[in-house]
């Protein structure tokens, strides 16, 4: 009996810009099991973040349905999302915007607490402020620094604290190691995983790095132009990329190993504008296997083997 | 650039030391708060009513000599006194002006740049109107309408500087407030006066504050504009700018009527200045991290 | 101006070096590039960063360099003070020489120094986004490089400008956009365009695709590759980017705290790191082909570079240090004519690294 904890049907964001309607998320779906980690990984303007912040209502979605243990979170009251909002956090990317540079790091940790109301107590409030240090490797003394004095690991690893401080049961994390350097993406992706273990937390990974999120998720869901074009288990999605758009992802990925070069496949042209985009296959005007038939609508996420589901018609097929 | 986590300095400590660091806010700094104290210190050494008020006719317009280091005016009346008092007047009402102007400037700027839309449109066209007025005139204006008393000289020289608070408050905000930290406090469900008041604002004191200084000056010198029509405040309450007005007849023969409010007014005036420039200096984003 | 008249006495040097210390490459391949123990500082209010301490590198014709450390290691400051382009104030050139094809750097005059930028060593910036005019068109920008380094009209420049943008795979109809009109991707072809205009012997690539996506990032690289061969240009590739290293470069040379920690051959270095911060590296990244649950970070933090150290930068993090280590800075050790490491660990004869390096 699977513990489906999070639920995505049919969400869809659109901006209405001067040019046009800009189709930012459109029409996505999927759901994650408590325990587990998706990886949601794409591009630039693939919508992966979107999408994110669309799931807690940072922004409004224009469409679809996000159900949270069970309950469609879009249509609760702003008193009740308010409470719901505890459940689920986020960690954002840039550990140099993402902290009020005029707040100490106990401060900004205990923010969220003092908002919610949850500890009222001056001295239970400073325990648990470094209860939460500790749970995430920083230092006891650094509780009066600012952000501005510390470096991006130890920045990063303050928003995790304060993602920890309302004991969420689901994390978005948002690119959280991107901004970072090589050695210290190491230590705070160790830390989310430990962390994961401990707690029981669900995660969303969001990221443009196909080799972090291989070690992170359980699932992959990779994203184009706003849509889902292929969803698998992690094993399988890098041992048998279906969509052409993955293997060219993955063939794209420079790998630090002499003994396995991989082919590359290299995408002609550019990204295509989001903005008014037609009918049909988001990947057509760059796809190298592109048929009449890609160009006649928008093809549907289709399990074609176990778990594994392709918006590819013609995907199985291909070398 | 990686920092050892103990040295923990303040934003307040930090600006403090590159302040000291320009030689002229420095100076600023220093004759301001030696008008300040100037001013503080008065009944130290004037009594009012017989050195600033009480008219001497016998006394009159002796030039600077060791018993009145200022001269006396055509009343009789020790200058220095008179200067030294209307430092009161003028920083009371510079300081006064400011305050209430600038919250409510600050307000509407935050107000403006945080919700945007509609709102924002009417708070800017409506800050864009009190700006094409030339300020002069708008607190002739409101003098004329409601009375010449303290008060309403002060709202009157204060109006003009409002909208310079709303364009300035609003440019921060905009700035900070698509900054991620906005948003993490959005997730963790602060109310929007929280945001405004504990998040966005702090981070918008900058800009702000070099504004104020340099309007205090602003303000003081149209006080003294208005004096000097006339408008301002009531004879014979020692004002500078009434001085240079009472002076400006006797001006060829007792120079020194003139010069000393004159001068008066011009430190005050330069000292906020370069403080505020400093300040500018001193708080500049570039700087920081 | 000749800057090549010194080349004969420097291949007499070259030859003597080579006999001490191992052979770079071919015998007869002359150095483009030489840094002798650069040490470079940045005299800030905080206190004085210590940027470079003490970089060595040697570059000879055709060949790629990676340049891997993290953020702080040196690597862009010393890129700049090949460039002579170290701000001052606050950066100073401490000790140390660069020498372009034998001729000292720090000697030349800035108007002779102005003559080799963008004709002799160019250099590509990482952020595409802030790098160009954005009030000049593409194709003024790459044809003026052209001009100021060479004797053309300007009929003949824009046709030479023209050309360019045709080799980095931009249509020639694009010469009068502006650079917002192009993609990111598309800028940094743009750039590469610019640095590549006067045939120059050395190019230095600056993280020229951290900012780039994955896809787009392989196009570029693609190019680079391209024309590498097409031009015979020596390569320095400034990255973190372990991965890209070994798509493009011939040598490597890992930094820390301001100086090569490691240098060898692509081969050497990542088939038989001897560097216990290189081993740490390879542990620590992501590799797409490897199915390890947990990644094995590098504990702790680069040194501050504002404190001088007189032992191995690397030790308080190193897996392997030893009392010995903190006694003295340590020394080179090489394990072939043309890879050497700078650890102390060696100094004892049996020392290996043991852990697996991810191959």
């Amino acid at each position: 009996m699977t513990d489906t904890i999070l639920e995505v049907k049919g969400l869809k964001k659109y901006f209405s810009t001067p040019r046009g309607l800009l189709y930012a998320v459109d029409d996505v779906s999927f759901s994650i099991e408590r325990g587990k980690t998706l990886g949601l990984v794409g591009e630039s303007g693939c919508g992966k973040s979107t999408t994110g912040r669309a799931i807690l209502r940072l922004l409004e979605p224009t469409g679809g349905e996000v159900y949270f243990e069970g309950r469609n979170v879009a249509k609760l009251s702003r008193k009740q999302f308010h409470k719901l909002r505890r459940d689920m956090q986020i960690i954002f990317q840039d550990p140099f915007s993402s902290l009020d540079p005029r707040m100490s790091v106990g401060k900004i940790i205990a923010e969220p607490i003092i908002i919610n109301k949850l500890i009222k107590d001056k001295s239970a409030l400073e325990k648990r402020v470094a209860e939460l240090m500790e749970i995430v490797g920083l230092a006891p003394r650094l509780i009066n620094s600012y952000p501005h004095e510390l470096d991006g690991g130890r920045r990063q690893r303050i928003g995790v604290a304060r993602a920890l401080s309302l004991n969420p049961k689901f994390i978005i994390c948002d690119e959280p190691v991107s901004a970072l350097d090589v050695s210290i993406q190491a230590q705070i992706l160790n830390l989310l995983k430990q962390l994961q273990k401990d707690m029981g937390l669900t995660y969303i990974f969001i990221t443009h790095d196909l080799s972090v999120v291989n070690h992170f998720s359980d699932e992959i869901a990779v994203m184009y132009l706003g849509k889902i074009i292929e969803h698998a288990p992690t094993v399988a999605l890098f041992d048998n990329p279906i969509h052409p758009y993955t293997k060219a992802l993955l063939s794209a990925i420079p790998v630090p190993d002499l003994d396995h070069q991989r082919q590359r496949i290299i995408i002609k042209g550019e990204i295509t504008s989001p903005i008014n985009l037609p009918d049909e296959c988001r990947f057509a005007p760059r796809c190298r296997h592109t048929r009449p038939e890609c160009r006649q609508g928008q093809p549907p996420l289709v399990e074609v083997q176990e778990r594994h589901f392709v918006a590819c018609p013609f995907g199985m097929g291909l070398d | 650039m990686m920092q050892k986590g103990n040295k923990a300095k303040s934003k307040f400590k930090e600006t403090w030391r590159r302040l000291k660091k320009s030689r002229t806010a420095m100076i600023g700094l220093c004759l301001l708060i030696f008008i300040i104290l100037s001013a503080l210190t008065a009944p130290l050494f004037f009594d009012y009513n017989t050195d600033a008020l009480e008219q001497n006719i016998l006394a009159r317009f002796q030039t600077p000599n060791s018993a009145f280091p200022f001269g006396t005016d055509e009343f009789g009346r020790n200058v220095l006194a008179r200067v030294v008092y209307g430092a009161r007047i003028s920083l009371v009402i510079g300081l006064v002006s400011c305050l209430i102007c600038c919250s409510i400037g600050v307000l509407l700027g935050a107000t403006a740049g945080y919700f945007g839309g509609f709102y924002e449109n009417v708070v800017m066209r409506f800050a864009d109107i009190l700006m094409a007025i030339p300020s002069i005139l708008l607190a002739i204006v409101i003098v004329s309408a409601f009375g010449v008393n303290l008060f309403n000289i002060i709202i009157a020289v204060g109006v003009a500087t409002i909208p310079q608070y709303i364009r300035i408050t609003r440019a921060s905000v905009l700035t900070v407030v698509n900054q991620e930290y906005i948003e993490a406090a959005r997730a963790v469900g602060a109310s929007t006066p929280r945001i405004i008041f504990m998040h966005i604002l702090p981070n918008c004191f900058a800009p702000i504050m070099v504004q104020a200084t340099l309007r205090v000056a602003t303000v003081i010198a149209e006080a003294a504009s208005l004096s000097f029509l006339g408008l301002g405040v009531p004879a014979p309450t020692p004002e500078w700018g009434a001085m240079l007005a009472a002076g400006r007849a006797y001006m060829r023969d007792y120079a020194y009527l003139v010069m000393f409010p004159g001068l008066a007014i011009m430190l005050t005036i330069l000292s906020l200045n370069l403080l505020g420039d400093g300040l500018r200096d001193a708080l500049d984003p570039k700087l920081k991290k | 101006m000749d800057i090549t008249g010194l080349v004969c006495d420097r291949q007499q040097e070259n030859v003597m070096i080579c006999a001490e210390e191992g052979r770079e490459g071919a015998a007869a391949n002359h150095l483009i590039l030489e840094i002798k123990d650069l040490f470079v500082d940045y005299e800030t209010d905080d206190g004085v960063v210590h940027a470079v301490n003490g970089m060595n590198m040697k570059l000879g014709r055709k060949q790629t360099l990676g340049l891997v450390g993290e953020t702080g290691a040196g690597k862009t400051t010393t890129a700049l003070s090949i460039l002579r382009l170290v701000p001052n104030p606050p950066g100073v050139i401490k000790s140390g020489a660069i020498l372009l094809d034998g001729q000292d750097v720090f000697a030349l005059s800035e108007h002779d120094m102005r003559k080799l930028r963008g004709s002799f060593v160019s250099m590509i910036f990482q952020d595409p986004m802030t790098s160009l005019n954005p009030v000049i068109t593409v194709g003024e920008q790459i044809a003026e490089v052209i001009r100021e380094h060479q004797k053309l009209s300007k009929k003949e420049a824009d046709e030479a400008a023209l050309e360019m943008l045709e080799i980095v795979g931009i249509a020639r109809d694009r010469f009068d956009d502006y650079p917002h009109q192009f993609s990111g991707g598309m800028k940094q072809r743009v750039i590469i365009a610019i640095a590549l205009a006067c045939s120059p012997k050395l190019l230095i690539a600056d993280e020229p695709t951290t900012a780039l996506d994955v896809t787009i990032q392989a196009q570029i690289l693609e190019v680079m590759k391209g024309l590498k061969e097409k031009y015979d240009t020596s390569m320095i590739m400034i990255t973190h980017d372990l991965g890209i290293v070994a798509e493009i470069c011939d040598l490597v040379s890992v930094v820390y705290a301001g100086s090569v920690v490691e240098h060898g051959t692509l081969e050497e270095v990542f088939k038989h790191p001897c560097h216990p911060y290189t081993e740490g590296l390879f542990l620590s990244l992501p590799n797409i082909n490897s199915r390890s649950e947990m990644l094995q970070p590098i504990p702790g933090l680069m040194p501050d570079p504002t404190e001088k150290y007189e032992t191995c930068p690397f030790a308080p993090r190193c897996h392997y240090a030893t009392e010995h280590c903190r006694k003295q800075l340590p020394a080179k050790h090489w394990f072939s004519s043309t890879h050497y490491a700078v650890c102390a660990g060696y100094d004892a004869p049996e020392f290996r690294l043991n852990r697996r390096s991810g191959q």
